[in-house]
């Protein structure tokens, strides 16, 4: 056992697998932002709001006004020196801080893809993602190789692997399976659809969608690793990449999906992709094409080998910390982030705030509108780590206005997956006398129903 | 063979996938199982939004000729009548209030015939000087509805004190150009609906944001939230200050008009929603037919219940919502709070249930 252990993290493979996924990843990267900052979001998401929510811990991350754009150019930069391999250590960290910055900034705009690339960047780190076809390897002779260890390539595979089994694990529950939702919901609002619309009104096209969207999560990776079915899996991932991207406002996820996707391929499909940039570029490939092993230094690579196994100890744990807290996670929320459920559920709020003195008695309603933009209120009505947060920007708002004794409530509804929506959080709560933790939030109301499953 | 193959596989799709994003037009097909968004459309345009908008141009109309003749003969006889139009074309003034789409939208329509309260002492100032230009978009605050309620209710404590004011060219110049003013906005809107407009919005049947039940949903929503649950009894109530504040009271110059204006109000947004048309009221393809057809009908159902729980609350309540706020302010909150259930239910139930984003903003999804 051991023997075999140490046996593997001694095989060396070929490196044209880790040069084109970093290529791919630079140039995906890189198109996200410039689409980010075209499409006004960076404005919108981050200059205008009054108020930003934050994650716990992270209060000092901040939008920083017009500077944020500064960032936003920093990070693009990073990703384009990334795909060319250009001092790529630096490159590869300035990505990782700077995109997490950005990740951190509001907790509002929140995204499971965006959570992918932070790790996914925090990984690539400590990948030798540059010895091969880079300028780095170009300019520096001794920093070009051409076989690194195997396990490096696959430490990527394992984190594809499990985004997607846990997605598939995910869904196994009632509401995804059993009542075909929130998709039930999703699809027949997409009639306009060339060839598919018609289709998506049919009750059994929900049932395939759900139970086949499911089935693709937990076996995609299987299907990948297994020579036998690589070739076809792979198509399957465009296939449901791009229908997603067709049926939902999904962004550039399917295209980073299906680009990363490729590193299941063996070796020689790489180097026909790097000889087609070689032939467009006049790139001399057969330069990088030395044979060379990329050894490391024990401790060097004993304590990478370290930080990795940490890494996806922790991957493999935290999306299961839902089972630490009470009451149904679609509910509740608790648990929710940082675990793969994607596309899982049609969840949506209203909570409208009551400002009490406590004294005198005196109240008044919030108009949510003037502290939060349209997009912050939808995504706060229904997640309590939002509602707590904004209850207490809103008591120390009013405090400063010279309001006294402040007592601040919510009145909130919820609807889940198509239930009519049901009080959410209970109105005679003082939502003041609580922090921000990783406790269970008590002042949630219980869920009336159930939803079985993982 | 293979990378070709690939490659045209991706292109197509993608192709597919780029298309959908900005063709925003007819859907031909035999939609059999779909529920028809073009016909619902089509039932809003014809039978509500214009009818109801040439209802209202005849009648900024007739308003803008009675003030013309009160003004060349300011008479307490010419008074009582252009009062009496007023009132009445401010209760039509409800029946499109919240279709701030197209023309309306482009125009500020709403924003230049109704925000109140007046800048009272602006419009003192602007008529004593005698310059000012109503075409300014800060000028909102000084003229349409609210002015007029000003000039024809509040400049006096009865009607012949009012007329004598009218000697004064300055008073009458600025109440003609008041007039005026909402007859020409209301003829742009009208004239828009008449041509080109009314196409280009029953064709739009595109299922994104932009197209045009997605729009219009959005903006029905918010009317009913911003400006009839906030506005009419949201602010006079004092519900986000703690304070009541009778200044706030739409039409508040005038005696009786505010509660019929909130109830004209309340009993358009039901049509709509009812899908009644403008003419005649019998009821056609709407939001309560989508969600039966979604098989939501216990929600259309909640939904009408909960209008008729307005209603009925609205009995209780004093003709001028400027006493109601200053006798028995608890009457109001409890109005609001009616409202407010009406607000959950359409905000959060039915757009959910038929899959519309309330979100101004176009961002990424998971």
């Amino acid at each position: 056992m051991r023997s075999s252990i140490t046996k593997y993290f001694n095989t060396y493979s070929d490196a044209a697998p880790l040069a084109v996924f970093r290529i791919g990843f630079g140039i995906m990267m890189l198109a996200s932002i410039i689409r980010f900052w075209l499409n006004g979001w960076i404005e919108k998401l981050y200059i205008t709001p009054k108020f930003h929510f934050s994650y716990y811990g992270f209060e000092w991350v901040k939008p920083l006004g017009d500077f944020t754009y500064l960032l936003f150019i920093i990070c693009g930069l990073a990703a384009l020196f990334v795909a060319l391999g250009f001092k790529y250590r630096i490159a590869i960290v300035t990505f990782f801080l700077s995109f997490t910055y950005i990740e951190l900034m509001d907790k509002t705009t929140y995204l499971n893809h965006y959570y992918f690339i932070s790790i996914l960047s925090f990984l690539m780190i400590f990948l030798p993602a540059h010895v091969y076809y880079s300028l780095d390897a170009w300019r520096n002779n001794n920093l070009s190789f051409q076989r690194i260890p195997a396990w490096f390539i696959d430490s990527i595979k394992l984190l594809l692997a499990i985004v997607y089994f846990y997605a598939g694990l995910a869904k196994i529950n009632s509401d995804w399976l059993i009542r075909a939702m929130p998709l039930k919901i999703w699809l027949p609002s997409k009639y306009d659809i060339p060839l598919l619309g018609d289709l998506m009104q049919q009750e059994w096209v929900h049932y395939a969608f759900s139970w086949s969207g499911m089935l693709y999560d937990l076996l995609i990776p299987f299907l990948l690793l297994w020579k036998r079915t690589r070739f076809p899996a792979f198509i399957l991932v465009i296939i449901f990449h791009v229908l997603t991207r067709v049926l939902f406002p999904i962004g550039m996820f399917p295209y980073i999906m299906i680009v990363s996707a490729l590193i299941f391929f063996i070796p020689p499909v790489h180097h026909r992709i790097l000889g087609k940039i070689s032939s467009w570029f006049r790139i001399k490939k057969s330069y990088f094409d030395n044979g060379r092993y990329c050894f490391y230094k024990p401790k060097k690579i004993k304590f990478i080998r370290f930080v990795i196994v940490l890494f996806f100890a922790i991957q493999i744990l935290f999306p299961w910390r839902y089972l630490a807290y009470p009451g149904e996670l679609f509910w509740t929320e608790e648990g929710f982030r940082f675990s793969w459920r994607v596309m899982l559920m049609e969840k949506a709020g209203f909570a409208q705030f009551k400002v009490v003195d406590a004294e005198t008695g005196k109240r008044f309603y919030v108009d949510n509108s003037d502290f939060l933009t349209p997009f912050q209120e939808k995504q706060m009505s229904f997640q309590p780590d939002f509602i707590l947060e904004y209850a207490h920007f809103l008591a120390d708002h009013f405090r400063k206005q010279g309001h006294e004794n402040i007592e601040v409530y919510v009145e909130s509804y919820v609807g889940l997956n198509g239930r009519k929506s049901e009080p959410y959080i209970s109105p005679e709560v003082n939502l003041l006398n609580f922090a921000d933790s990783f406790e269970h939030k008590t002042f949630i109301l219980p869920f009336n129903d159930e939803i079985k499953g993982l | 063979m293979i990378r070709i193959s690939k490659f045209l596989l991706i292109v197509t799709l993608l192709f597919t996938a780029c298309s959908k994003e900005d063709d925003g037009n007819v859907n031909n097909g035999n939609e059999t199982d779909s529920f028809d968004r073009g016909a619902m459309l089509e039932n809003w345009a014809d039978n509500i939004i214009v009818p109801a908008f040439d209802n209202f141009k005849s009648s900024t109309q007739q308003l803008e000729d009675l003030t013309t003749t009160f003004t060349s003969d300011p008479t307490e006889e010419n008074l009582v009548a252009l009062r009496s139009q007023y009132e009445s074309s401010y209760l039509e003034f409800q029946t499109v209030a919240m279709f701030d789409i197209g023309k309306a939208e482009e125009l500020g329509f709403r924003r230049f015939l109704n925000t109140y309260p007046l800048a009272a002492a602006e419009v003192d100032n602007k008529i004593a000087s005698g310059s000012y230009n109503l075409e300014l978009p800060s000028s909102f605050k000084e003229q349409g509805f609210p002015a007029l309620d000003y000039l024809i209710n509040g400049i006096g404590d009865n009607n012949a004190e009012i007329v004598a004011k009218y000697s004064s060219e300055n008073y009458r110049n600025y109440l003609l150009d008041v007039s005026k003013r909402i007859n020409s906005l209301t003829e742009k809107v009208n004239t828009s609906w008449q041509g080109d407009y009314r196409d280009t919005f029953v064709s739009n049947t595109s299922s994104s944001s932009t197209g045009s039940v997605d729009k219009l949903t959005n903006k029905y929503i918010m009317y009913f939230e911003t400006f009839l649950r906030s506005g009419k009894i949201g602010y006079p109530s004092g519900v986000f200050t703690g304070t009541p504040s009778p200044i706030n009271a739409e039409a508040y110059y005038s005696n009786d008009l505010s509660k019929e204006l909130y109830l004209k109000a309340v009993q358009s947004t039901v049509d709509f929603f009812n899908g009644r048309s403008f003419n005649g009221g019998q009821a056609g393809s709407s939001f309560k037919q989508y969600l039966e057809f979604l098989d939501r009908g216990d929600l259309a159902e909640d939904i009408t219940a909960q209008f008729a729980a307005v209603k009925s609350q609205a009995t209780k309540l004093d003709s001028s919502l400027k006493n109601q706020v200053q006798t028995n302010n608890t009457l109001m909150l409890g109005a609001y709070d009616e409202l407010q259930k009406i607000v959950v239910l359409l905000k959060l139930d039915m757009v959910q249930a038929l899959s519309i984003s309330i979100n101004y903003v176009d961002s990424d999804g998971d």
